[in-house]
């Protein structure tokens, strides 16, 4: 054993990229959860985006027009989830398995020519004077863009719902879809809306993987990521800065235990393995010893005569 | 138990749709445990599958159910598969062990074939390569082209299939590097690509420039890549959409001609419970290409041991060899015998770390 071996900046480092797929897609459910919509289609969001995301920039050489795709292509998907459940008022819960089973399917077909090629690197942002900080500096200021939309992405979602006019609104639609209704609100157009953002983060969230973290193209890629992500908004009570430290906490717990294996720790290897999910569950389970519930609509489908 | 069933109806529909019903053809399914477009394992069973239609043509008919989990979720694949009439089941996956046993009993007439285990019955056969051999081969290497002296070795679960291939790869490392050492990392997981990567990374910034895989998916080599200077081998597939660098070579499983020859056993009646564990000599397994990054003297002597492995002349395990503990295992110019080699649960001396029980 010789602990000495794990370079504490570079685990920070690369926990942050661990977490940062986890934290889009979760960040996005959230949203789309307060909202009262319960989409399980995340998996499958994820995946067609990041296929999208890896086509697009392969054929264009521009990573940023990758996430700009890969946006593109988990709202699209998740149009299909707003037409079973919205327009159709089909089950949310089948509606979103179906999304999920779709989309692995899907980007396995839209991937066939995509194995096994290299895409453009994105490369990192090296801020003057920051990111030559010792210690600090690596970890903090020297990543790659997307890890950075992340945090923005959850600092904005935590601000719109709390502070805006908009944000109430969303929350308002979440709790009781019909007192907003009678109040004026197109519930509908909300709920959409919400959803194709919840896509777009999705699709962010598995672009993240094949562009970034991985980088490579393989079918069935993000592996359970969304089921995560969607078991992390739960545990995290809805509320965007836990989900934040969730996403840290699993992604972090997970780079962890490999470095501790490497390095030859005494730790049994099957509780290394499954320490990430019972931390993480065990540190938000304790956060949420408050009153925080679920969005009161969640789930229920509308219709405007009830 | 809803999800589950859910997926696995859906999974099952997919598979089956892909073919036509016909009584007069034989039927044989497969079952995948990660996506056929893993790049690794299932790609090269898929390859088998395809190179049976190809030989048979309609005379035979076949179907596939992919990721499927190793579990109850297997058995409940299989039955369906033996429900709709297939005639010969292979089950790719050391986990899936006990549900083709299970499955197995309840339809006698099924003849089913399960890769890497060790458990048949009247209709049950195993099959497995020698992929120790293949391992040795990448050893040398390895252990000739690391500077760091630090080679990293991603492992699946802890199973002898595993063990094996790195007792075969440290052996020979250390035959011609005695300063080498391996950083193991289990990964819990067959196919996982981002958490491939990861342990690929991890390994790496502790100061490997080495990495052998026993994961399906070729994540470990494109982490590889990004790092530079660091040098994989294509794992159950050749992987060589990474050569010349990272990936300096590979093992390549070639299962079509054993999957023709079951199907064909079959179809003329003859098909009895064998027990199968095929090297380098008898074609299953293969080195792939060794790639200009190798220098030419390290070339040399890894084509001279693939040689002398394939004829049978050199057994990756031969003594002196003692287990970690410092105990005897094999005595000098004695080899494994294949029992000890199928239930493989220790390390050899040298090796740092306890496998996880």
């Amino acid at each position: 054993m010789d602990l000495g071996e794990i370079n504490p900046v570079l685990l920070v480092a690369s926990l942050m990229v661990a977490a940062t797929p986890l934290l889009l897609a979760a960040i996005g459910e959230l949203v789309v959860e307060k909202a009262g919509v319960l989409n399980l289609g995340v998996e499958g969001m994820m995946i067609v985006g990041a296929i999208s995301g890896f086509a697009i920039s392969v054929e264009t050489g521009s990573p940023w027009l990758g996430f700009v795709a890969a946006a593109i292509g988990g709202a699209v998907l998740s149009l299909l989830f707003v037409l079973l459940t919205q327009v159709a008022l089909a089950n949310q819960v089948a509606s979103g398995l179906a999304l999920t089973l779709f989309g692995l399917g899907f980007s396995a077909l839209l991937g066939q020519s995509y194995v096994g090629i290299k895409p453009p690197s994105m490369g990192e942002i090296h801020i003057p004077v920051l990111s030559d900080i010792p210690v600090i500096g690596p970890i903090l200021f020297q990543h790659d863009p997307i890890l950075y939309v992340g945090i923005t992405l959850t600092a904005a979602v935590w601000a719109a719902l709390k502070y805006t006019r908009a944000g109430l609104i969303l929350r308002a639609v979440g709790e009781n879809h019909d007192a907003a209704h009678a109040l004026g609100y197109k519930v509908i157009k909300i709920r959409i809306m919400a959803i194709m953002f919840g896509g777009a983060c999705a699709g962010l969230g598995g672009a993240y993987i094949s562009l970034i973290r991985v980088p490579q193209w393989t079918e069935g890629m993000t592996a359970g990521v969304g089921w995560i992500a969607l078991a992390l908004v739960v545990f995290a009570s809805w509320k965007p800065w836990r989900v934040l430290l969730g996403a840290y906490l699993f992604g972090g717990i997970t780079v962890l235990q490999l470095n501790l294996q490497a390095a030859g720790v005494a730790i049994p290897v099957e509780y290394l393995a499954m320490s990430p999910y019972i931390i993480t569950i065990l540190v938000l389970v304790i956060l949420s010893a408050d009153k925080s519930s679920a969005p009161a609509s969640l789930g229920r489908t509308f219709h405007a005569s009830h | 138990m809803k999800f589950t069933s859910l997926l696995a109806s859906a999974a099952m529909a997919l598979g089956l749709a892909t073919g036509a019903m016909a009584q007069d053809k034989t039927k044989v399914g497969f079952v995948y445990v990660g996506p056929v477009g893993d790049g690794g394992w299932t790609y090269e069973h898929n390859e088998g599958r395809l190179a049976v239609e190809e030989h048979f043509g309609d005379k035979v008919e076949t179907v596939f159910v992919e990721s499927v989990p190793e579990g109850p979720d297997a058995e409940r694949v299989m039955t369906q598969m033996a429900l709709e009439g297939a005639d010969l089941i292979f089950t790719t996956s050391f986990g899936y062990m006990d549900p083709t046993i299970n499955v197995a009993k309840k339809f006698p007439d099924v003849k089913f074939e399960h890769a890497t285990g060790y458990k048949t019955a009247p209709n049950v056969s195993v099959y497995s390569a020698r992929f120790y051999e293949g391992r040795a081969v990448q050893g040398l290497i390895a252990g000739s082209m690391t500077k760091s002296n630090i080679i990293g070795y991603i492992g699946s679960y802890p199973i002898p299939e595993v063990i094996r291939g790195i007792n075969a790869a440290y052996l020979a490392a250390k035959e011609v590097n005695p300063d080498v050492e391996f950083k193991i990392v289990w990964a819990y997981t067959w196919f996982d690509p981002a958490k491939e990567a990861d342990a690929a990374k991890v390994l790496i910034e502790q100061g490997a420039d080495v990495i052998l895989q026993h994961t399906d998916s070729t994540a470990p080599q494109a982490a590889a890549q990004e790092a530079g200077n660091v040098i994989t081998f294509g794992q159950a597939s050749d992987m060589s959409e990474y050569a010349p660098m990272p990936r300096v070579s590979s093992i390549i499983d070639n299962w079509a001609p054993y999957y023709i020859d079951r199907t064909q056993a079959v179809m003329d009646g003859t098909w009895e419970t064998v027990n199968t564990w095929d090297g380098i000599g008898d074609g299953m397994v293969g080195i792939g290409e060794i790639s200009d990054a190798v220098p030419a003297d390290v070339k040399e002597k890894a084509l001279a041991l693939k040689d002398a492995i394939a004829s049978g002349e050199y057994h990756p395990f031969t003594g002196p060899i003692n287990k970690q503990d410092g105990s005897v295992w094999l005595a000098e110019g004695e080899t494994a015998d294949d029992g000890t080699l199928a239930g493989m649960n220790f390390y050899v001396e040298g090796l740092e770390g306890e496998i996880p029980q």
